[in-house]
């Protein structure tokens, strides 16, 4: 069943490249998306047994991401069909400097967008860390041309920082694999989980704490987590609005798990602590950097490309704290990758509205394109953890669990970040959304948004309103059994 | 006590031959027959019999430049040790003195360049105690890291310590202290590739142009300290080749010649293949050596 | 045999000292290739029984890092027309230093790491970490796109030696997947300095910085 999970969007993806038509690739884009929902809904229920020291697996921290990677691959292929077929009418041409650009064949970006699922996949799947390893590096070389989308010196720039830097931080997380190894060679352990979960006690404990510093620096570049974040906000604000869309919501979570697996077996093997207060200490800085850049953006897909770092940096910071934090921290990371994937399907819709990037060009979005303006709004006050909203849920106890936890510095910080990036945010979407309309080229009817770019952003909001309110019993024992996983206790 | 005395005596006899050797193998590559193999010992000769002539703007400093060189040079000589044997004056800590005492020979050509008062001596001295600042370390840690394998701080013991079997086991560090060694040789005996001894013009003089103005008895000194600068070097190059190893004083110290000829010959060989440095070029050379010295000294530091 | 590996590590090291110190791109390509060979190399002088799997592994990184990857950045090379590294931001004779400096750290950390008794070569760990460093070194420190990469591969090159070093049943399964991994990676990046190449006419990577968050005197 795993095994057809990945090997789904794998296939697809290899025929994607050679269909000739559009139309019978873009179906097989959602045929492949749908079907791959359907398996992981039909994991979720039936929950087949995890096969012993098999490479694959996946119990309910792998399934979390896992659902959530699939439905957001949902979402993102209904809105990428519409947006392929927009973008092969028009020729491209450059908002900012005007000049005439290509795109990549949608060939090779429907294949990489499917192959980029299957590796995914692989990582929420893999018991196995080296396995678990190469699917992370597999994901970065798939997604490099998927950012590389819009053929322009911009976007080149981007695509070769990601991966130069990416690459460089897999490496890193390559030679933390190596010393994990070496943890593990006075007692004979393989890098499967299972033995390295069983025998954690016995693992020489300078070498686990060794590689967990380069697994958190590897995996934490590839999260995007401060100071290793720089490559985050050119890749997101090139890329196509479906692209940035899954790399905030699915990729970075990928990324976390890698963390969280060597998180796992530091805290069986009882060194937690280390573990935690390093990974408070880079929530904190993550936070930090974001509230920064967020005050001066001046570009929107930018600004979000920041949010979703200080996301990053408040999952870091809830798993850090332990505890009930850690639960708020797997709903936050549910809820963000819901709403932060909504919110950029919807800048895709006002870059097509207002062709620009640029903050200061674009105003009363209400007024030009309603139901983008409606939906932009409301993404915003999401995002930034107003109720009822998922996000609101998790921060809430996270910063629950830092006081009665006693880390009361690390609260106040907390809540002192949060409080600019609302503020940085909020200044940016209200002179957005409000206010005249400026006079466009030839553009004085309200901007018609595709019914079916809208709905994905529409559901996935939906569902963040949903998750503050009410959170499903499956739902709630599913992020229960991932948070006793990481151990966090009661 | 005879036998290390024996030795220094031949090293004061045999150090001219080498600089004969080098210009007969350039002359070899050259396809000329060049100059006599005793050419120095001549030149030598015909100097210590003129008068000295010495400027009016020069000092005590210019006349005792030589002197001192040369007294410095004969006092290392007395250190080095003949083909793994002891000298006779070694004591523990002798490759400090050493290493000082061809710096107070350094010292004393330069003071006594720049007492000329002429520009040209004083460009000739800045450059080679330029080149020193990379040299001397690298000449004295590429000691040092000798001396970390065995043998206290003097050379002799060093040398002694040092047998083939070292070379099977210890072979990096041998190898790169033996290549370092080898770029200070050149650059402080200024041969190519750091300086042309052959030279000239002023642009491309290193030491030559400190020793400009000398004359007589003098340079006689000079010529005779030069030489024995290269027989300590190169001295010290082919004990690090040839560990003693066969049990007879004869074998030793004829096979200890015969590779102070042959290392002669490779320079001579080395000047006639490559071309000068540029001047900006030759500190990249020197520190070379000097991230040899070091790593061997790392080398030999782990073991 | 011990003495061999410790001269291959010698080499690896002085490679790494060439690396900083080198400014042509070509020799840059032909150093690290060295590199790669003489490092996969190492796992045939354990001294003991061979098994044929482990032969048939070092072939291939033999062919894949001494003939395939320089033979994609030579390409990537030629087509970019660019023969001179730019000048590196911090000079030459700092960079050597400061790959001295790291192996000493290296050497000290090596001691200090302790190694399980089946890793009997003494510089392994030393020779890994500061070839990581040197790659590093390159990846920060130059601005072409080419010794960029470079510096990538180099890094990989030690971490194989590190994994060498803890690893003497090589988890051949593990080894292959990195090596493939490395493969398309530098065929990624070749392809993407061909596109670079083609859309900026260089590539100094010092000249891609539009995208930036600091906009200094931009007129609005």
């Amino acid at each position: 069943m795993i095994i057809l999970l990945m090997l789904t969007p794998f296939l697809a993806g290899l025929s994607a490249f050679f269909i000739k038509e559009d139309a019978r690739r873009r179906a097989l884009l959602l045929a492949a998306a749908g079907g791959h929902f359907a398996l992981t809904a039909a994991v979720l229920v039936a929950r087949p047994e995890m096969a012993p020291c098999a490479w694959f697996a996946l119990d309910p921290l792998g399934l979390l991401f896992l659902g959530v990677t699939s439905l957001l691959f949902l979402g993102a292929s209904v809105y990428a069909v519409k947006y392929l077929s927009l973008e092969k009418r028009d020729p491209g041409e450059d908002s900012e400097e005007g000049f005439i650009f290509n795109n990549e064949p949608e060939a090779v970006f429907t294949g990489c967008l499917l192959l980029f699922l299957a590796a995914m996949t692989a990582v929420t799947a893999s018991r196995h860390l080296g396995i678990l390893w190469a699917a992370v590096e597999a994901t970065t070389l798939l997604s490099a041309p998927l950012i590389y989308f819009h053929r322009h010196k911009r976007s080149l720039e981007a695509t070769w920082k990601y991966l130069l830097i990416c690459s460089v931080g897999i490496a890193m997380a390559l030679m933390g694999n190596l010393f994990l190894g070496a943890a593990g060679l006075s007692s004979g352990v393989a890098l499967d989980l299972e033995s390295l979960l069983l025998k954690a006690p016995s693992l020489d404990p300078a070498w686990l704490k060794a590689a967990f510093l380069f697994l958190f620096v590897g995996y934490g570049t590839k999260m995007g987590l401060a100071p290793f974040h720089t490559w985050l906000p050119d890749a997101h604000s090139e890329s196509p609005a479906v692209v940035s869309a899954l790399l905030s919501g699915a990729l970075l979570n990928c990324a976390f798990l890698g963390i969280l697996r060597v998180a796992q077996v530091c805290s069986a093997a009882g060194l937690a602590g280390f573990t935690g207060d390093i990974m408070i200490f880079f929530g904190i800085l993550s936070l930090m950097t974001a509230a920064f850049f967020i005050l001066a953006q001046k570009d929107y897909k930018r600004m979000l490309a920041y949010s979703s770092i200080e996301h990053m940096g408040i999952l870091s910071l809830g798993v850090g704290l332990g505890g009930g934090a850690v639960y708020g921290a797997l709903l936050n990371a549910v809820s963000h990758s819901l709403t932060k994937a909504g919110l950029f399907f919807v800048s895709g819709l006002v870059l097509a509205a207002y062709r620009t990037k640029n903050i200061s060009d674009v105003k009363g979005l209400i007024r030009r394109a309603p139901a983008t303006g409606v939906l932009w709004l409301a993404g915003f006050f999401l995002i930034t953890g107003t109720p009822p909203s998922g996000i609101f849920l998790g921060k809430f106890m996270i910063l629950k669990a830092a006081v009665s936890g006693r880390h009361f510095a690390a609260a106040a910080a907390y809540l002192f970040f949060l409080a600019v990036v609302f503020a940085g945010m909020g200044r940016i979407f209200l002179e957005m959304t409000l206010g005249e309309a400026p006079v466009h080229k030839g553009a004085e009817k309200p901007f018609e948004a595709s019914r079916q770019m809208l709905i994905p952003a529409a559901f996935f909001f939906a569902c963040a309103i949903i998750l503050g309110l009410y959170i499903p019993a499956w739902l709630n024992e599913l992020i229960t059994g991932a948070k006793v996983l990481i151990g966090g206790g009661l | 006590m005879i036998k290390p005395l024996i030795q220094y005596f031949l090293a004061l006899l045999l150090a001219p031959l080498l600089s004969g050797v080098i210009n007969r193998v350039k002359a070899f590559f050259g396809g000329r027959r060049g100059v006599p193999l005793f050419q120095l010992y001549f030149d030598l000769y015909k100097l210590a019999h003129k008068t000295p002539v010495y400027s009016r703007t020069t000092t005590w400093l210019f006349r005792a430049g030589p002197v001192i060189g040369l007294a410095a040079m004969l006092c290392a000589l007395a250190l080095l040790p003949f083909g793994g044997r002891p000298s006779f004056l070694s004591f523990d800590g002798d490759l400090i003195l050493l290493v000082y005492l061809l710096g107070l020979a350094r010292l004393a050509a330069v003071l006594a360049a720049l007492d000329t008062g002429s520009s040209f001596e004083g460009m000739g001295a800045s450059r080679e105690v330029q080149f020193a600042v990379f040299a001397e370390p690298a000449f004295f840690l590429a000691l040092a890291a000798l001396a970390r394998g065995g043998g206290g701080l003097s050379l002799s013991g060093i040398f002694s310590n040092l047998t083939p079997a070292a070379w099977l086991t210890a072979s990096p560090v041998l190898t790169l202290v033996t290549v370092s060694l080898f770029i200070v040789f050149l650059a402080e005996n200024s041969r190519l590739p750091v300086d042309d001894p052959n030279t000239h013009l002023e642009l491309t003089m290193i030491h030559e142009v400190m020793v400009l103005d000398h004359s007589g008895p003098d340079l006689a000194f000079i010529f005779y300290g030069a030489a024995l600068k290269l027989w300590v070097l190169g001295g010290l190059i082919a004990c690090v080749i040839l560990p003693r190893h066969s049990g007879s004083w004869v074998v030793d110290s004829g096979a200890f010649i015969l590779a102070m000829f042959a290392i002669a010959a490779v320079v001579g060989a080395i000047e006639s293949v490559m071309g000068r440095l540029r001047l900006l070029k030759v500190p990249y050379l020197l520190m070379t050596a000097l991230t040899f010295s070091i790593l061997a000294l790392i080398f030999q530091a782990g073991r | 045999m011990t003495t061999l590996a410790e001269l291959i590590i010698v080499a690896v090291i002085l490679l790494n000292l060439s690396l900083a110190a080198s400014g042509t791109l070509a020799a840059c390509i032909r150093l690290a290739a060295a590199q790669g060979v003489i490092a996969a190399l190492l796992p045939l002088l354990a001294g003991r029984e061979v098994p044929p799997g482990t032969l048939v592994f070092c072939g291939a990184v033999i062919l894949l890092k001494g003939a395939i990857f320089p033979w994609l950045l030579t390409r990537a090379r030629i087509k970019a027309n660019v023969s001179k590294d730019a000048d590196p931001v911090i000079g030459y004779p700092a960079s050597i230093i400061l790959c001295l400096g790291a192996f000493a750290a290296s050497s000290w950390l090596g001691a200090r790491l302790p190694l399980p008794e089946t890793a009997r070569v003494a510089w392994i760990v030393p020779a890994s970490l500061s070839t990581i460093f040197t790659g590093f070194l390159l990846l920060t420190t130059r601005t072409k796109a080419i010794t960029q990469v470079l510096g990538y591969l180099v890094i990989e090159n030690g971490i194989y030696i590190f994994g060498l070093a803890l690893f003497v049943e090589q988890p051949l399964m593990v080894e292959m997947a990195i090596l493939l991994d490395v493969f398309v990676a530098v065929f990624v990046m070749g392809i993407t300095i061909f596109h670079i190449s083609r859309e900026f006419d260089h590539i100094d990577t010092a000249e891609l910085s539009q995208l930036r968050d600091w906009h200094s005197g931009e007129a609005k």
